[in-house]
């Protein structure tokens, strides 16, 4: 289904959460929301899902203006960054919850709710594990749960809340790779809340990157990373120096794009840090002072004190 | 239009020496600030001179930047400050404090009507109700309650005994004493007690167990699924409340009878004398009233206790604060229930 958001406000006590949200989703896109901390992205699904009420603006789904609808009657698929797994259930349990408690009239025969969860759990590589409850389970293997039972509603919309949040980072790119698969063989229209550019990057169709409560640009990533509609945004998909211009405006480059040339010149090195394949040296020009990223292992020539020449030649400058 | 010569070094110091007297020139408007004569620039007089640029609406200038200040304030003007974060929240004013009590207020009734709601569809809502929570609740609230009820009952019928024996022998009325402890916990002390304990063991206990599954987002996870929190959570405790509070209130007056018989075994009475008064003076409607009142107690614990947990709000400390909420909540609301029954029973004339 499509979700489409039409100047969407919301205001908490005397704060703005999110101010004139309008957003289109396509059915069966997979859209990501990133933002800092109090951007408005949780709550902006939440909203979406109606776990949060009193807005102003239209939400619809399918078409449908979904305000005047409770959240138990939107038929969303909701996934937690803490799994929200119930602890006295087992993990089938959890998954079959939600079709089992259904009136009699649209409630699967129980024979089929038990092949809907061994599909489900096939689905999610949990095959064999049903029986296990939650704090059985590792915590990739609980949000695996929280996911099927997201999908065990057949819901409409599919909405993730740093689903990756709390998982070590192996199991966070496995689960990556799950989730990518998922939507290729289900198709079903996502919104994906993280902080994880690279996670954003990898999974959707489009990004929205919000900020305080606005959306300060959508696009695929290659629109954002090209053409960024402001520092902040710029800012937001890497690391960036920030330079005066002459024009008065300020200069953005990346730092990985800058070249070092040992040798006489005006730039000291002032530090070096060691990376993994990559060294950051800390550069002082004139006034300016930035740091660069070079491939590589440090170079004998750049140490701490050695005088450089500063290439730009090779870089994107942008102006905000 | 002020033209500002300033002299000296534009340290910490120098710039807190001149900030008064910048800063009410900016705010005048149209200020040229002539630096040309200063013997020393920092961080801090940058920050003095962005803090004027700020203030000023129109027409700032600045006059004499040599190389080195022009620096400095480039660096400081890239630092891009965030504001400082907003003050903490005033306390309340006594409008707000009225304001939030009548939300709670409102808050509470609309919780009731939705307890109600969910009673009336429970038969359409069968399957959401968990009959394993109910008599799990019932094990905990109930079973697991008996021997503390059994103590709590036999000390209270024991000094209950002895209070009154003091006072009733001097009048040659020690065997009044079964009358008044006996129709004592009938009506009043057995209930009230038992609720009392069900608060403290079960209502803060309903607070925690709900309002950890509120932090944990579970209950959002129930309502993306379809599932009423109120039926699936709430009905089940309710129901237990009502069903396992009166159990306990009889078990609290047998305790309490038995304690005041010892006592007044002790002194003499024998206890068929004791028996005797306690058949004659407890006519069937003062232990049923008794009894209905607990399991209205027993239904007011239960779902403030409930209705704390659901309404956790965010942080490590809201759990915590929803238990002691339950507690309080349900101990004052059962005193608050007893005092409109008493009411009530005294115009029925029960």
């Amino acid at each position: 289904m499509s979700i489409t958001l039409d100047r969407i406000c919301k205001r908490h006590g005397s704060a703005t959460v999110l101010s004139d949200v309008s957003l289109d989703i396509a059915r069966g896109e997979f859209l990501a929301l990133v933002g800092p901390s109090g951007s408005g992205k949780t709550t902006l699904l939440r909203l979406i899902a109606g776990l949060e009420r009193d807005y102003d603006g239209t939400i619809r789904i399918g078409g449908t203006d979904v305000g005047p609808i409770p959240a138990r009657e939107r038929r969303i698929g909701f996934v937690f960054q803490n799994y929200a797994l119930f602890r006295h259930m087992t993990a089938a349990d959890n998954i079959a919850f939600g079709l089992r408690v259904r009136p009699r009239a649209t409630r699967p025969a129980a024979a089929d709710i038990a092949r809907r969860v061994a599909e489900l759990l096939a689905l999610v590589q949990l095959d064999g594990l049903g029986t296990r409850y939650p704090h059985q389970l590792s915590g990739g293997q609980r949000q695996r749960v929280a996911l099927a039972r997201a999908l065990a509603i057949d819901p409409q919309v599919l909405l993730l809340d740093e689903p990756l949040g709390a998982l070590d980072p192996p199991i966070r790119v496995e689960l990556r790779a799950m989730l990518r698969d998922l939507h290729l063989r289900l198709g079903l229209t996502t919104l994906l809340v993280t902080h994880d550019l690279g996670e954003a990057a990898e999974l959707s169709d489009r990004i929205a990157v919000l900020r305080a409560g606005r959306i300060e640009q959508i696009g695929t990533i290659a629109t954002l990373d090209a053409t960024p509609a402001s520092a902040f945004v710029f800012g937001f998909l890497g690391d960036s120096i920030s330079l005066p211009a002459p024009d008065g405006k300020r200069a953005l480059i990346r730092p990985d794009e800058v070249g070092l040339t040992p040798g006489d010149g005006p730039a000291v090195i002032i530090a070096v840090h060691l990376g993994i394949r990559q060294t950051r040296y800390t550069v002082q020009h004139g006034p300016h002072r930035f740091d660069v990223v070079l491939r590589g292992a440090p170079h004998p020539g750049l140490a701490a004190g050695a005088h450089c020449t500063v290439d730009l030649s090779a870089a994107r400058i942008v102006s905000a | 239009m002020a033209d500002l010569r300033l002299t000296g070094a534009l340290d910490v110091a120098g710039a807190a020496a001149h900030w008064t007297e910048v800063m009410a020139a900016a705010r005048r408007g149209g200020l040229v600030l002539d630096l040309g004569a200063i013997e020393g620039f920092d961080t801090a007089g940058a920050a003095l001179v962005l803090a004027a640029e700020r203030a000023c609406k129109s027409g700032f200038e600045l006059k004499g930047l040599g190389e080195r200040e022009t620096a400095v304030l480039a660096r400081v003007r890239g630092l891009d400050v965030p504001p400082p974060p907003a003050p903490p929240p005033a306390a309340q004013s006594w409008r707000q404090v009225i304001g939030a009590s009548a939300s709670a207020c409102v808050q509470g009734v609309a919780y009731l009507g939705e307890v109600v709601v969910a009673v009336g569809r429970l038969p359409a809502r069968q399957r959401m109700f968990r009959w394993m929570d109910l008599l799990r609740t019932a094990d905990q609230a109930g079973v697991q309650a008996i021997p503390l009820v059994l103590l709590m009952g036999l000390l209270v019928g024991v000094i209950l005994a002895f209070q009154s024996m003091v006072p009733m022998r001097r009048f040659g009325a020690d065997i009044y004493v079964a009358n008044l402890v006996s129709i004592g916990l009938a009506r009043e002390l057995g209930p009230l007690l038992t609720a009392v304990i069900l608060a403290g063991r079960s209502g803060s206990a309903f607070a925690a167990e709900i309002g950890t599954m509120k932090v944990n987002q579970e209950l959002d996870a129930l309502a993306t699924m379809g599932i009423d929190a109120v039926t699936m959570l709430v009905l089940p405790r309710l129901i237990a409340g009502v069903l396992v509070t009166p159990v306990l209130a009889v078990i609290m007056e047998m305790a309490g009878s038995l304690g005041m018989t010892l006592v007044l075994v002790a002194n003499g009475i024998p206890w068929t004398v004791v028996a005797n008064q306690v058949v004659a003076t407890v006519v069937p409607a003062d232990f049923f009233g008794g009894l209905f009142k607990a399991a209205l107690f027993g239904a007011a614990v239960s779902a403030i206790g409930c209705r704390a947990g659901i309404g956790t709000g965010q942080g490590p400390r809201a759990v915590g604060l929803s238990a002691t909420a339950a507690v309080v909540g349900g101990i004052v609301a059962t005193i608050a229930l007893d005092g409109v029954m008493a009411v009530v029973f005294f115009r029925l004339g029960l």
